[in-house]
């Protein structure tokens, strides 16, 4: 944050916004008074029953599933009534169960705007990664899936800009994708750019569409590199100030989006210096599953409910957070009563008493009996 | 011939004090293997049980609105019965133990389950996880002996009131629902002036929120949704209410009053290990012989043995745990205590009444 502070950046750790639990979701008001009759379970609980997309909960149906490019699925998902829409850019949290345990990630739809439309979600297999692979894997039409309202700032101005340039790395391209889209579907008049990064042309997400949409609308200009296929597209290697000029419009009179990969972003934002940051938008993708286990007293603990950060201690993390002067809840302190249990939004916690190691985000865990392997932050 | 055995230490009984470490490694060896096991498996099993207990919920409030029709009044009413008692005993204890937490699954969250019953489910998390599962039969600290109101072990000093000790379990039964929301209030202290009303008003407050709640929905809402036949749903929930009452209260203290069971003094656990623990636990709970349908009835409780040794394992897996317990009891010679439900039942109902006289 103290780092660049001039930049408009809306750089998101997908590990880290993937906060809101689903239950906290807001709600219909009138369905207050039946949650009091359906008490305490809440409506959802029986409206499920009769079908599990009927509920006041934003759900969604998969009804589609192509897998064009390499190593990536494109999922239409169908929302029940509860979803409002997404502007182009905006990413939802999609919940998913995965033999039987819940797993919640970030995705940006690459659909165009829309009340109550289709959505469509594109998801890159992460190496290792257990959500990205099982929906790589099995989904297929028929899966329900969680979802929560449309949130980020990265997102087309309702006065469309003119002219913009669009930076995708990998799977960053679906929100690009959404604003393309809908700028098409409005008929925008105005220059478009798009500098797409990819390591080879199966890999590319999208490429067939995008080559049609360059041949329909002369306003837009795509341009590829293939970074592991030199030669294949019209740019060769990693994002580079010479890649700019040859893209129409020239980069500084633009409004800029780039999604992808922190370097890419990186390079980017080093481009886009003395004074031409306002007109960068950025958002960082960055796969969840990958968290880094440090040592036993290594890294930092953030409190995000209490906005506090600690130097890891090594000892539990009920004791570091009392330490740090805070009175979290607790019973039995021996993993026992699960009084204490707070949700981790990300980073690798070891339970004191079994041992067990563990690196996945969002997973509720007993404070009194799990240390911080490294960098750690907690619901609390 | 109805004596109790007089509680040894834990550490102190006719286990050296080696012996109870290996046995406590050897239970800490069938919990981490049961966590490495838990998985799909537990999962489709809890949520089987929610979906059916939905469902049997909204065909028995269904039939009961139609209550005039004497079958469908009784179908409705056994209907409701049965969810009820899912929803406390194999959903709503379970859940709460945070059996099922490692789903990520809101819905199994031990922490935002709330239950169909007077209790709210805050309060019941720190009267039975934190406090009776820590300090099991611990007389003085676990509340969970006679609930306050009852005399359930001869530690506790006679005094004239303990005479109407059957008519007390009787109505406690009865009532049992508001019998475990006041639970964690400790109305007798402050009956006794030990602790200022200001204190405990925030626990009085949450208790009212959920009492009404439940009262409006059984009592009222669901009532006039059958206008002016409103009396056969009215009659319905209430009998299901206390069909769950008396069925949750006979379960419940099957778990730790039969004879056999052992109860402790504070000064016993002080620096217990977790050998000792586990000991603790084992020499104060009893289980419930039966079919699997009586279990899962039972919420699992009829494992209470295992369900104190492992508290937050999920309850679906204690039949299969306690092949490996009984046997480990065998080789130790340790006492296991299991029977059928009349068996067990009777022997609480003789200490009920044994306890009423001074001795």
């Amino acid at each position: 944050m103290c780092d660049e502070p001039t930049f408009d950046v809306t750089t998101f750790d997908v590990t880290l916004i993937c906060v809101m639990p689903a239950t906290l979701a807001p709600r219909h008001p009138g369905t207050r008074l039946l949650d009091t009759i359906a008490g305490p379970h809440g409506i959802d609980a029986y409206l499920e029953q009769i079908h599990p997309l009927l509920t006041t909960e934003r759900r969604a149906e998969v009804v589609a599933a192509s897998r064009d490019a390499e190593d990536s699925v494109t999922l239409t998902l169908r929302p029940n009534r509860a979803w409002k829409g997404h502007e182009a850019g905006q990413f939802v949290q999609v919940t998913v169960e995965i033999d039987g345990v819940l797993h919640r990630r970030c995705y940006s739809p690459a659909s165009g705007e829309g009340r109550r439309g289709e959505l469509e979600i594109t998801v890159k297999r992460h190496p290792g990664g257990l959500v990205s692979g099982f929906l790589n894997d099995h989904a297929g039409p028929g899966l329900v899936l969680g979802l929560s309202g449309a949130e980020g700032e990265f997102r087309l101005p309702s006065r469309r800009p003119d002219p913009i340039l669009l930076i995708a790395g990998g799977s960053g391209v679906t929100p690009l994708m959404a604003m393309l889209r809908t700028l098409f579907a409005e008929g925008h008049r105005g220059t478009v750019a798009m500098l797409q990064y990819a390591p080879s042309p199966a890999a590319a997400i999208y490429r067939e569409e995008l080559e049609g949409m360059a041949r329909r609308h002369p306003n837009f200009h795509l341009a590829r590199s293939y970074t592991r296929a030199p030669g294949a597209g019209e740019l060769d290697g990693r994002f580079s100030p010479l890649h700019l000029p040859q893209s129409e419009p020239c980069f500084a009179a633009a409004e800029t989006f780039a999604c992808g990969p922190p370097e890419l972003l990186d390079a980017v934002r080093g481009t886009w210096a003395n004074g031409l940051e306002q007109r960068l938008h950025v958002e960082s993708f960055v796969p969840p599953d990958l968290a880094v286990a440090g040592g036993p007293g290594e890294g930092t603990v953030r409190l995000l409910d209490s906005g506090l950060e600690l130097e890891n201690s090594g000892a539990s993390l009920l004791e570091q957070a009392e330490q740090a002067g805070l009175r979290p809840e607790y019973g039995c302190r021996m993993g026992i009563c699960h009084t204490c249990t707070c949700r981790k939004v990300s980073g690798v916690h070891k339970n004191l008493i079994t041992g067990e190691v563990s690196s996945a985000p969002g997973e509720e865990i007993q404070i009194c009996v799990s240390t911080a392997l490294g960098d750690l932050a907690l619901e609390l | 011939m109805t004596t109790t055995v007089t509680p040894p230490p834990a550490a102190a009984g006719s286990l050296t004090a080696e012996q109870v470490e290996r046995f406590g490694a050897e239970m800490d060896a069938i919990r981490e293997r049961m966590l490495a096991a838990r998985g799909k498996s537990d999962a489709d099993y809890i949520r089987r049980v929610i979906r059916t207990q939905r469902r049997l919920e909204m065909t028995g409030r269904g039939l009961l609105w139609a209550g005039w029709f004497p079958p469908a009044w009784l179908a409705g009413t056994a209907a409701l019965s049965i969810s009820k008692i899912l929803d406390n005993m194999e959903i709503g204890h379970n859940v709460m133990h945070g059996q099922y937490e490692w789903t990520n699954d809101p819905k199994l969250s031990g922490k935002q389950f709330e239950w169909d019953t007077a209790c709210p489910a805050d309060q019941w998390r720190h009267s039975h996880n934190y406090m009776h599962h820590t300090y099991t039969n611990i007389v003085g600290k676990d509340r969970d002996i006679g609930y306050g109101v009852l005399r359930m072990s001869e530690e506790q000093p006679w005094r004239p009131y303990y005479l109407g000790n059957p008519v007390w379990a009787a109505l406690l039964a009865t009532f049992f629902q508001y019998g475990v929301a006041l639970h964690d209030l400790e109305v007798e202290r402050l009956v006794a002036g030990e602790v200022p009303v200001a204190e405990k008003r925030g626990m009085l407050k949450g208790i009212w929120r959920k009492v009404r709640r439940q009262t409006l929905k059984d009592y009222a809402i669901f009532p006039a949704l059958s206008g002016p036949l409103f009396i056969f749903p009215l009659a319905g929930n209430a009998t299901a209410n206390l069909a769950r009452n008396l069925w949750a209260f006979t379960i419940i203290f099957c778990g730790h009053f039969p004879e056999g069971t052992h109860e402790f003094e504070e000064e016993q656990t002080e620096d217990e290990s977790r050998g000792e623990w586990y000991y603790r636990q084992l020499l104060g709970s009893a289980n419930l012989s039966g079919s699997r349908l009586f279990h899962i009835l039972s919420g699992n409780l009829s494992f209470q043995i295992e369900h104190h040794l492992f508290p937050d394992l999920p309850a679906n897996r204690y039949a299969e745990i306690s092949v490996e317990v009984r046997e480990a009891c065998e080789r130790y010679g340790i006492p296991y205590n299991v029977g059928p439900l009349r068996k067990q039942f009777g022997s609480v109902v003789k200490k009920i009444c044994r306890l009423a006289l001074p001795r």
